[in-house]
């Protein structure tokens, strides 16, 4: 019998073994993304509901907006409304405008972040412009709403929360439409 | 195929000279010596150039302010620093061990594949090259730091990808020698040699290489997403597009947190070889320590995210997290206290493999107790980043790794060259090792806790004094290490005739073949009783 047989077994299951892992490092990517959707942890981009509207009118809470374009952007963008005073439970909505001084369509999508980070989940939005990628075709300018809710179980200390938006250029998005 | 009979290994059939002469002997060579040879003089020569950059880092950060580097080129000392000594430092050293020692520990004439095994090694040289020349393109080297974080991975120069390309080269370097340990290790074994009788160094080997053949392939696929995010337009890490660049640190430390092990695992081998060789008594608890090198390596798959505390994880993965990182002190200190107990009323004595064996002991053990300070998440998220997290992880890979590294050399110095190392030559070499490795990382310890980050070559003006300490212990240990390097040339060329078995506790397999071993051992397998 040929000696190196058992040792090409062991080299043809070793090499699966390490095939499978590179495979299961890709399968990380959408493990992980299931794993956020059903923990509920970095939802930013998606509609928020609210089931309990009574209005904490005792408290005031102040909500800053800033925004920012990243990268390369070309696009001009800010709130309408530097910040606004309101009660934890009410509706609220803050415009933001785009505006796009290119000669060509750009395509981009905005990311949101809040000031304390732990604000975040008591932030809830019912409608805003981060849920899609913007498209402005050249010249254009837009203005979106932001509708949101501060949940009434916002913690006692916070008392100023900053949202921002940061949009970020759709990778080849102007090559193709331009 | 049991009745093999009982066989004079010694016999002194060796040296053929089949094997062309002068370089072409190295470049072709597919003998496990040879082959564990090149990869010791590699990882030397890889471990003075890393060190080298240490000495750049340490010198920037001898005084408050800028003197010699712009920050841009020293965090790229910082990244090649960490890569180097990774991967082309202590990760080859190891396997220059396994190649030299598991053949000959278990009775077998070669490695399972000998020019798959010429060829994995010589992967390494062309990888070292690309990983270095990085610093002569446009941007500098790689300068995002050793765990090569997206974004900054993501948007770095050219010698990125370099640095990808080199890794990707490294790792298949290392899932080659793997596969090859493994299969040897399982299927060349001596007939008797069970695998309950195997000497320990090759039983962590086995669990390392397991290691290394499910987690390599994982960091290929971390950085092809890299380079494919850079190049090719996906969006794995690019949160414009949908991806999140914390998914790279999910993906990174499921392969880092496992690799650690990787660099620990074998030494614990060299020093389970050690202490019952010079306390000449037999390792305490060998079934617990197999036991526990396997707790270890499978626990080493579900505490990545211990090093992502800071990322914003929900408490219940915190908790998870921290208490899964420490029931790992639980097998490692089975091992500290297994070595403690084999050393307990043995005749010991002192010699420089043994010294630094006990070094190892004494000071992984620090870095052992850091580490389980900062698995716990409040304590890690105050220290995350600090000089704190550089003092713990080089008591552990410094004078863990490093230490074992040089213990097994001395050890088997004598089996690989047929001479005696220079003793006092060593023990100058171990006990200013140990001083100035102190003198360097303990006073790291007091800035991290005072809140200097790591990777920054600027500190406020409070750090100084420690720094200043740490970085003529810097110095220090780095011209040490010379030392090392003039003992190993000195035994090589000469010296005191080797006894086969210079170690009068050693009782292993490669003690039974005279010194300088063969070049050709064991062509018929000893029979292990």
């Amino acid at each position: 019998m040929n000696v190196a047989y058992p040792n090409l077994i062991t080299l043809r299951k070793l090499l699966v073994i390490s095939c499978v892992m590179f495979g299961f490092g890709y399968a990380l990517v959408p493990f992980y993304k299931k794993i956020c959707e059903v923990t509920g942890i970095n939802n930013v981009v998606k509609a928020d509901t609210v089931e309990n509207t009574q209005v904490d009118a005792a408290r005031f809470v102040t909500i800053e907006f800033d925004s920012n374009v990243r990268g390369n952007l070309p696009w001009t963008f800010r709130p309408l409304q530097v910040q606004m005073r309101i009660h934890p439970g009410e509706l609220n909505t803050v415009m933001y405008e785009i505006g796009n001084p290119t000669n060509h369509a750009i395509t981009a999508q905005a990311i949101p972040s809040y000031g304390p980070q732990l604000a975040a989940r008591y932030f809830r939005k019912l409608e805003c412009f981060c849920f899609t990628q913007q498209t402005l075709a050249p010249g254009a300018v837009k203005q979106m709403p932001v509708v949101f809710v501060i949940d009434r179980e916002l913690p006692q200390d916070v008392n100023t929360i900053t949202l921002s938006y940061s949009f970020f250029e759709i990778e080849g998005s102007a090559k193709k439409d331009g | 195929m049991e009745a093999v009979t009982t066989h004079d290994h010694a016999h002194g059939h060796d040296e053929h000279a089949h094997h062309p002469a002068g370089i072409m002997r190295w470049i072709t060579t597919t003998n496990h010596k040879d082959i564990g040879t090149l990869y010791l003089i590699f990882s030397l020569t890889m471990f003075f150039i890393g060190g080298l950059l240490a000495m750049g880092i340490r010198a920037e950060l001898f005084q408050p302010g800028l003197q010699y580097w712009r920050p841009e080129f020293f965090n790229q000392l910082t990244t090649m620093h960490g890569l180097i000594m990774v991967f082309g430092a202590i990760m080859p050293a190891f396997v220059g061990f396994a190649n030299w020692q598991i053949p000959m520990m278990i009775g077998a004439p070669d490695m399972a594949f000998a020019r798959m095994n010429n060829w994995s090694f010589w992967l390494l040289p062309p990888a070292a090259l690309l990983l270095v020349s990085s610093f002569f393109v446009p941007g500098g080297a790689p300068a995002a730091g050793w765990t090569i974080y997206a974004p900054l991975s993501t948007q770095m120069g050219p010698d990125m990808d370099l640095g990808i390309f080199a890794l990707h080269i490294m790792g298949a370097s290392s899932i080659m020698g793997s596969i090859n340990i493994v299969t040897t290790i399982l299927n060349m074994r001596a007939p008797g040699m069970t695998l309950m009788k195997m000497p320990l160094f090759v039983w962590t080997w086995l669990i390392t290489a397991y290691l290394l053949i499910a987690v390599m392939p994982v960091l290929a696929g971390a950085i092809t997403m890299v380079l494919t995010d850079r190049h090719f337009g996906t969006n794995f890490f690019n949160a414009a597009g949908g991806g999140d660049p914390v998914m790279f640190q999910h993906i990174f430390w499921f392969f880092g947190h496992p690799e650690v092990y990787i660099m620990i695992l074998p030494a614990f081998g060299i020093v389970s070889q050690v202490i019952p060789a010079f306390a000449r008594k037999p390792l305490f608890g060998y079934a617990s320590m197999v036991y526990a090198t396997s707790s270890i390596a499978i626990l080493s798959f579900i505490v990545w995210a211990h090093h992502m505390f800071a990322t914003g994880m929900p408490a219940a993965g915190q908790l998870f997290f921290m208490y899964a990182t420490m029931l790992i002190a639980v097998p490692t200190g089975v091992k500290v206290f297994n070595w403690i107990a084999t050393m307990w009323k043995g005749s010991m004595t002192f010699e420089t493999p043994m010294l630094f064996a006990c070094g190892f002991i004494f000071v992984f053990t620090i870095g052992g107790f850091t580490g389980l300070i900062l698995a716990i998440a409040p304590v890690d998220i105050q220290a995350q980043d600090t000089y704190y997290v550089v003092a713990h992880f080089h008591y552990v890979l410094v004078a863990g790794s490093l230490f074992a590294i040089f213990a097994g050399t001395y050890f088997w110095l004598p089996k690989w060259t047929g001479h005696m190392y220079d003793e006092a030559l060593g023990k100058w070499h171990f006990w200013l090792s140990i001083i100035f490795f102190n003198i360097t990382f303990f006073p790291m310890h007091f800035l991290g806790l005072a809140g200097m980050p790591r990777r920054v070559p600027d500190y406020a003006l409070q750090f100084a004094d420690f720094n200043m300490i740490a970085s003529i212990g810097a110095l220090g240990f780095g011209l040490s290490q010379l030392l090392f390097v003039a003992c190993v040339i000195k035994c090589a060329k000469g010296g005191a005739a080797a006894p086969a078995k210079p170690w009068e506790g050693a009782d292993t397999l490669e003690w039974t073949l005279p010194s300088p071993a063969p070049y050709h051992s064991f062509e018929t397998p000893p029979v292990v009783k």
